[in-house]
Formats: structure tokens, sequence, C-alpha cells
């Protein structure tokens, strides 16, 4: 536990900690269709399996959803954020995920979700899947490749904006008195957070359960459980940092375009968390770090708590 | 700061060129030098004091009062700034032009816009013939640009175009986008014989039915999702054109007597 005297908001204390973030590489996509529907379809499989690096390769979610009138071509959208641990991987998966995810999905078309002088092929790695009839077209604001599929033709920007801005691994640790009340806490951050743009939370349904700790007791492990936060090691583990009213703790992981999106999404998260008390949702609120020697984006959370910190 | 203006003295008895006088082609010279420039094409010397009455203002903003269809090489060659023609313009106004923007009150002779690569040509009257196109010799059209044509357009229209967007709003002549490379070329009135003849690549959208070359072959309906985004690219430029896109409901794939991938929208 820690040794300061937490704050305390609508009865939820807050730890006198910080979340440690790294440096990600990021871009975002934003999937068209004739419907919402399908627009979603797209992104929610292009965007599955991409909850963490560690095992996926990259960090991917739905940032918003967006009406016909903010799209390229006037169709019902969603933007979709991925994040990776270097440029090589991101191109890499964006690619293979659109080309698997996306092309194939009924009438769906891709573009770019974000500006910028780097860059990272979209369509212009995609487009020998039309096999010679790929068709180059040079718009006023954008260039995008034209390719017959099945159902029509699949359109493509060439390429999207990569910023290597953006950041990974901002968080939020919740602590409450029973698995309901933790969920429920988590679900209204996870909510909260959706809403903040350029930010999102990688994990099921924007909730982790199996928060890790770097390295392993096995060889060959990176990450294993965080034994700290676990309720059931409490009496085993001397150092757990869980009181004895702790039954169950979820995490929120965050990543971001740039560094103030990560922490207007901890803002929100912290606020909707406070906003539901401890009753019914979670008495205590920490979060991960290194001791802050690994990641250069340190977020506290007193700094982030709703009404400003002291 | 107002436009530097060029008011015509009288109708030149001559053709002249008036490539000199751009935004780039003035840019640090005085009133006295400006004067002094040679606008002839033949042996007898003019001078720009010669034709026109030169008014002090802004170079990157020039306007020539008074337009005549021997001025020819209006713009040439422009980069930047803003230059208007209060009439009509003679041959090749806008050729090789880069950058900025060629306003033509009237209508403009052959080759306006040859050989563009960037900028917007606009032409308040008809075009003459090879609109954007190559001269003798010359391997491609435009490369790059916007044309806009709110009259008429002759012949061959967007011959060889490779890149850019070429808009006829009124009725074009015969073969227009006539061996295109590549680009966009949208004629939202009548246009004449075998539009598209020859063509490679590129996207040809025509308001109204037209005789076409029978290589070129029908391939279904316009495709949506790109007809809607050429529509809202065009839109800024002609919203006339932008209807004709959304109106668009062939497509012919062709001309399939030489490469096949071009493709005509028309509008039904």
């Amino acid at each position: 536990m820690p040794d300061i005297a937490p704050l305390v908001r609508n009865g939820v204390s807050i730890d006198d900690t910080f979340a440690e973030a790294f440096d990600m590489r990021g871009t975002a996509l934003i999937l068209t269709a004739p419907t919402l529907r399908w627009a979603r379809i797209a992104a929610v499989s292009m965007t599955g399996f991409a909850t963490s690096i560690i095992g996926c390769g990259v960090e991917a979610g739905i940032d918003t959803e967006l009406a016909p009138e903010a799209t390229p071509d006037g169709r019902p959208g969603v933007r979709v954020l991925l994040f990776a641990g270097s440029t090589e991987e991101l191109q890499k998966q964006v690619v293979n995920r659109v080309g698997q995810c996306v092309l194939t999905s009924p009438g769906s078309a891709c573009y770019a979700g974000i500006g910028g002088t780097e860059r990272l092929k979209l369509g212009d790695g995609l487009r020998y899947f039309a096999d010679g009839w790929q068709i180059s077209k040079r718009l006023p604001d954008r260039h995008i490749w034209r390719m017959p599929v099945m159902d029509g033709e699949f359109v493509c920007e060439g390429t999207t904006g990569l910023t290597t801005g953006a950041v990974g691994g901002g968080n939020l640790i919740l602590m409450a008195r029973s698995s309901e009340a933790a969920l429920f806490a988590a679900e209204a951050a996870a909510e909260a957070i959706a809403a903040v743009p350029d930010a999102i939370a990688p994990f099921p349904g924007g909730i982790v359960r199996s928060g890790s700790k770097v390295g392993s007791k096995y060889k060959g492990m990176f990450a294993s459980t965080n034994h700290l936060y676990c309720p059931t090691l409490r009496g085993a583990v001397p150092e757990s940092e869980l009181g004895p009213e702790i039954a169950s703790v979820l995490e929120l992981v965050i990543d971001g375009l740039t560094p103030d999106a990560v922490a207007n999404a901890m803002r929100a998260g912290l606020g909707a968390i406070a906003a539901v008390g401890p009753e019914r949702g979670a008495c205590r609120v920490g979060a991960g770090n290194y001791g802050g020697k690994l990641g250069r984006h340190h977020y506290h959370l007193h700094a982030l708590a709703p009404g400003g910190g002291r | 700061m107002t436009a530097l203006r060029f008011v015509l003295r009288g109708a030149p008895d001559q053709r002249l060129d008036l490539s000199p006088l751009t935004p780039d082609g003035l840019a640090g010279l005085g009133l006295a030098a400006i004067a002094a420039l040679p606008l002839q094409t033949g042996r007898h010397r003019v001078t720009v004091g010669d034709v026109f009455h030169v008014h002090p203002g802004d170079v990157a903003h020039i306007v020539i009062e008074g337009g005549s269809d021997r001025f020819d090489h209006v713009g040439e060659a422009m980069t930047s700034g803003v230059l208007e023609v209060e009439g009509d313009a003679g041959q090749q106004a806008g050729r090789l032009m880069a950058g900025g923007m060629l306003t033509i009150r009237g209508s403009s002779g052959g080759w306006a816009a040859s050989g563009l690569r960037g900028g917007r040509v606009e032409i308040l009257g008809d075009a003459g013939g090879f609109l954007g196109g190559p001269l003798s010799g010359e391997r491609t059209g435009m490369r790059g640009g916007i044309v806009l044509v709110h009259g008429k357009a002759g012949a061959r229209a967007a011959d060889r175009l490779r890149r850019g967007l070429v808009i006829i709003e009124g009725d074009a002549g015969e073969h227009a986008g006539s061996g295109m490379v590549a680009g966009t070329l949208v004629v939202c009135g009548a246009a004449g014989a075998l539009p598209g003849i020859l063509m490679r690549r590129g996207t040809i959208v025509l308001g109204h039915p037209a005789e076409l070359a029978p290589s070129f072959v029908v391939s279904g309906g316009a495709p949506l999702v790109f007809s809607g985004l050429l529509a809202r690219a065009v839109a800024p430029v002609s919203e006339a054109a932008a209807g004709c896109v959304r109106q668009a409901t062939a497509r012919y794939a062709g001309d399939t007597a030489v490469s096949g991938k071009g493709e005509i929208f028309v509008a039904g």
C-alpha cells in the first residue's frame, strides 16, 4: 500500500502514483461501407486479436463511428487506430489486416485516417491483389487504388499517415470489493474512454483482467501475471498491493495518437470511476509503472483526478 | 494592393506572344522595363507599351483588360499568382503552366492548357481544339492541374491526357479524350463522335449518351464508391460536373483497341 495518504473523490481513493507509458508508432484508418453495420463488422474484424503487441504484434481498436458526411466517400464509416513498437511491424500489420479483414468485407472501402508526411503503405501494398486490373486514380485531395472484386470495386487510399509521437500503455488499475463492482466501474470507465478522440483501450471491451508484470520465473516468458494485484495471492504474497477489503481488480490500458490523447482518456476514465462511487464500483484506483525507468511518459493520477489534484 | 493592369490600346495588327506577362516573368521589373518588353512574333518590333497602357499594381495579380484572338501564349509557364484576361485569348493559353490561376473571360484558341502541369485554367467562353493536348511531336498532353471550360470545346479535348482534371460544361467536339493515358475528363454537354478513342487508361464522364467506338464494351453500372469520391472531388470546381458524375449509371471499358483499361461513364 502507498505510504502517502490517497486523494479521495466521491469516496473513491486515488493512489499517489503514476502510469508509465511508452513511445509507439501509431496510425489511423477510416473504413466505410454501405451501412454502419458493415463498416463496424470490417472494423471489428481488422482490430480483432490486437490487444497487446506482446502477442499480437499490434494494438488496435475502434476510435469512433463516423456519419456519412464525415467520411471521404459519403458513406457510414468507422475510424480505427493501430499502434506498434516499430514502423516495420506497423506496416506489416496494416497491410495484412486491411488485406484480410477489410478488402474481404462486403462493400468496404479504406482511407487514411491521419495526415502527416511520414506514410505507411495501404493500397500501395495491396493493389497487386487486382492482378493487373488495379486502377490508380489521383484525385485533388487523395490518391486511391480501385481494385475489381466480386461485389464491384474495392477502393483503397494509397497510403495513410504515420505518427512516431504515439503513446502506449497509459493505464488505470481499479480495485473493488466485489467482482461485480469492479466490472461495473470498469465498464463505465471504458465507455468514457471510448468517447475520447485519438485514443483506444485495445483489450476486450476496453478492460484487462489479467494485468501483467515484466518477466517471469520461467525462462522465455516476457510477461507474467501481476501477482501483486491478484486477490487470491494476498495472503501468500507479503508485498501484495491489496488491502483486505479488495476482492477484485481490473485494469484499463490506453493507447493514443498523442500524449494528450492518453491523458484525456485517463482523465475521462478516472472521472467515470469516481462518478460511480465505491458502493457500486471501485473503492480505490491505482496505476501501473516500472519506477519511471522504462517509459518516458508519466501520467500522475492526482494530476488527472476529477476536480484537479493537489 | 490593386492588380497590375494592362489596358489594350487597340486591336493588335499582328499575332502577339504574351508569355512575358506573367507574375513570374514580371517579378522585379519596373514599369519602364515592363513597357519595353517585346511581344512581337513577326518582323516588326512591338513592345508592351505599344499595345497596352500599363497601370501599376501587384505583379502577383495581373489583369489584361481587352482581349484578342491574336494574344497567344497567355500565361505560358506560369508557376504562381493570378492572371485574368478580360476578353479572348489566342493559341496555347496557359501552356505548360505549373501553378497559379489563369482566367480567360472570353474564349480561347487551340491548345489552351497544353501540357499543363499544375494550377488552374478557367475559360468562361469556348475553347478551341486540343484543349490540354500536346503539340506535334510531344508524347503526352496535360500532366496535372485543373481546366474548366464553361462553354464548348473543340475537337480532341484532353488529347493524351496524362494526369489532371478537365471539365467542359458545354459540348465537346469529336474525339474528346482521344489517346488518354490517365486523368479525368468530364463533358457535361453533348460529346462529338468517338469520345475516348484509343484511350489507354483514365476516366471520361459524359453527361449525355454519345457515339462510342465499337471497341468500347459495356462493363456494368458506374461504381458507386468511386463515383461518390469523384463527385466530391469535382464539386468544388464545377457543381454541374459533379452532377454529371452523380447521374452516371452506365460504364463502358475501353478502348480495347489498345490496353482497354480506360472507362467512360455515361449519365442516364
